[in-house]
């Protein structure tokens, strides 16, 4: 029997992080990046997001807000590689440099939410 | 409007050229005049030596897909008038080798198609005297729009990734592998799936969507092809959590 | 890979063509998938950015005032809002394949594509409210 490929697990996790990329990484890229900057709207300030974050959901929430984009990222951008450039033959370096940052990513965002007091 | 139109068609001679060129020709340009018309035209009229393939004139043979302006096009369904004033640029499908002028070579399809088992699989068949095999019409919807597929391979000639790998089992074969997938008298779904959980199966897909926009049956193997992933996502957790339950 | 058969070895020239690196070029569905593949860039970029205020909220008031002057940099400002063009784009083109990739049958019958599309655009503001609403302080 021919072995079945660890595909299934990378998709699944390109899926969710399509989602969640989709669902609400334009409103906090609205917020944060464009509306508080150009002073659209009243920025929240250190204590309430500190507040805010200081919550074990939104610790949660925002974990899974880095960290499952990332592994969307990582598979559209390696078949991008591949097919846009051609460059399947630096398959293993692609394939680490893509799955490594996300990975790379995911810790930040654990070390970081697991440590702010 | 214009009494004919110039057609750009490919040519290659295969004991002759290195590579392909295009002659052009002129064409009458009739309102009830397609591509193909004006193909067989040309052969009959001005140059017997042009090839291409062609059975049906009607949609469903399946024989006459090219390139058409860098589409790919039944050419027995794409009307001369719509290309006005021209030229009208009619290539071979892109993606195959060309064997000659207008001609590809389809054997790589042909195995791949074989391969995933298209046709009713049993463990066991009924002996005759049990009678048909029934099938509610909710059933049969399931499959039926899979079952339209002509095997013309204009969704090849769309889809970038089957230009790229030359394993790709490409999209007209993975919609018809799930053709039989969702037939209800159908047992081979674990076969097929061994073979099409793979990365030349399933997998290699980037959902460019192409596939889908060119065909000319409404087969949507796109969609059949993301739908068979999760299929095989789900079996994939499944035999992860529960080894012992294997199918 | 595939066996040769015999009817085709009398072909030895056939011209395979050759597929250019810049085929996504050429076709605008094509331009428009590899735009789709590479709005992912714009979630990094947005993650990197996410990554970099918890580190300054983490590290006190002083850092997260610098932090807030950092971002009214005209060219973050103008990254964020290219990202955002993106990201959008990504939401746009994601939620308009799920009737495609995830069709539902009532009945037996499939729903219209437009009846499972929509229902993603409803989810997509209540959760944008939702998030809006609890940052600005409810």
């Amino acid at each position: 029997m021919p072995k079945r490929s660890n595909e299934p697990l990378l998709w699944s996790l390109f899926s969710a992080g399509g989602v969640v990329a989709a669902f609400l990484i334009p409103v906090h890229l609205f917020l944060f990046g464009v509306a508080f900057p150009l002073g659209w709207l009243p920025d929240p300030g250190y204590q309430r997001l500190l507040a805010l974050v200081r919550h074990p959901l939104t610790r949660i929430y925002l974990f899974v807000l880095c960290s499952l984009p990332l592994f969307h990222w990582a598979h559209r951008f390696r078949y991008t590689l591949y097919d846009g450039l051609q460059i399947k033959h630096l398959n293993e370096l692609i394939f680490t440099f893509c799955y490594g940052g996300a990975m790379a990513g995911t810790a930040a965002a654990g070390y970081l939410l697991w440590t702010i007091r | 409007m214009a009494d004919t139109i110039a057609l750009e068609v490919t040519r290659y001679c295969p004991e002759r050229d290195a590579e392909p060129s295009f002659q052009t020709f002129e064409a009458p340009l009739r309102k009830d005049w397609v591509v193909l018309d004006a193909l067989n035209y040309i052969k009959d009229k001005v140059d017997g030596s042009l090839s291409f393939r062609w059975s049906c004139r009607m949609g469903i043979c399946g024989s006459c897909g090219m390139m058409v302006n860098g589409e790919p096009k039944l050419t027995c369904a794409t009307f001369l008038s719509n290309y006005a004033p021209g030229p009208i640029r009619v290539q071979p499908l892109q993606y195959f080798p060309v064997v000659r002028d207008l001609v590809i070579e389809m054997t790589d399809f042909l195995n791949k198609l074989k391969a995933v088992k298209p046709w009713i699989v049993r463990r066991e068949e009924k002996p005759l005297s049990a009678g048909e095999y029934l099938q509610t019409p909710e059933q049969m919807d399931a499959y039926k729009q899979y079952s339209m597929c002509i095997n013309c391979m204009l969704c090849y000639a769309a889809c970038p990734v089957y230009g790229l790998e030359k394993h790709f089992k490409g999209p007209a074969v993975l919609a018809l592998a799930q053709r039989y997938n969702k037939d209800s008298r159908d047992q081979g779904a674990g076969e097929r799936t061994d073979l099409l959980s793979q990365e030349d199966g399933i997998w290699d897909c980037t959902f460019v969507g192409e596939c889908t926009k060119v065909c000319p049956k409404n087969v949507d193997p796109a969609g059949a092809i993301q739908q068979y992933k999760l299929t095989a996502t789900i079996e994939w957790f499944q035999s992860l959590l529960m080894p012992w339950g294997a199918k | 890979m595939n066996e040769t058969p015999a009817y085709t070895e009398f072909h030895p020239r056939w011209y395979r063509p050759r597929v250019s690196t810049y085929w996504w070029l050429w076709r605008w569905p094509y331009l428009k998938f590899i735009i789709r593949e590479l709005s992912s860039l714009s979630v990094v970029s947005f993650v990197v950015m996410a990554l970099l205020q918890l580190s300054a909220l983490r590290r006190g008031p002083q850092a997260y005032a610098e932090f807030q002057e950092l971002v009214k940099h005209p060219f973050l400002i103008a990254l964020a809002a290219v990202s955002l063009f993106f990201v959008v784009f990504h939401a746009i083109t994601w939620f308009n394949l799920t009737p495609s990739a995830m069709p539902v049958r009532v009945k037996g019958k499939r729903l219209p594509d437009f009846l499972v599309a929509a229902p993603n655009y409803v989810v997509w503001l209540v959760l944008s409210g939702a998030v809006a609403w609890v940052v600005l302080g409810g």
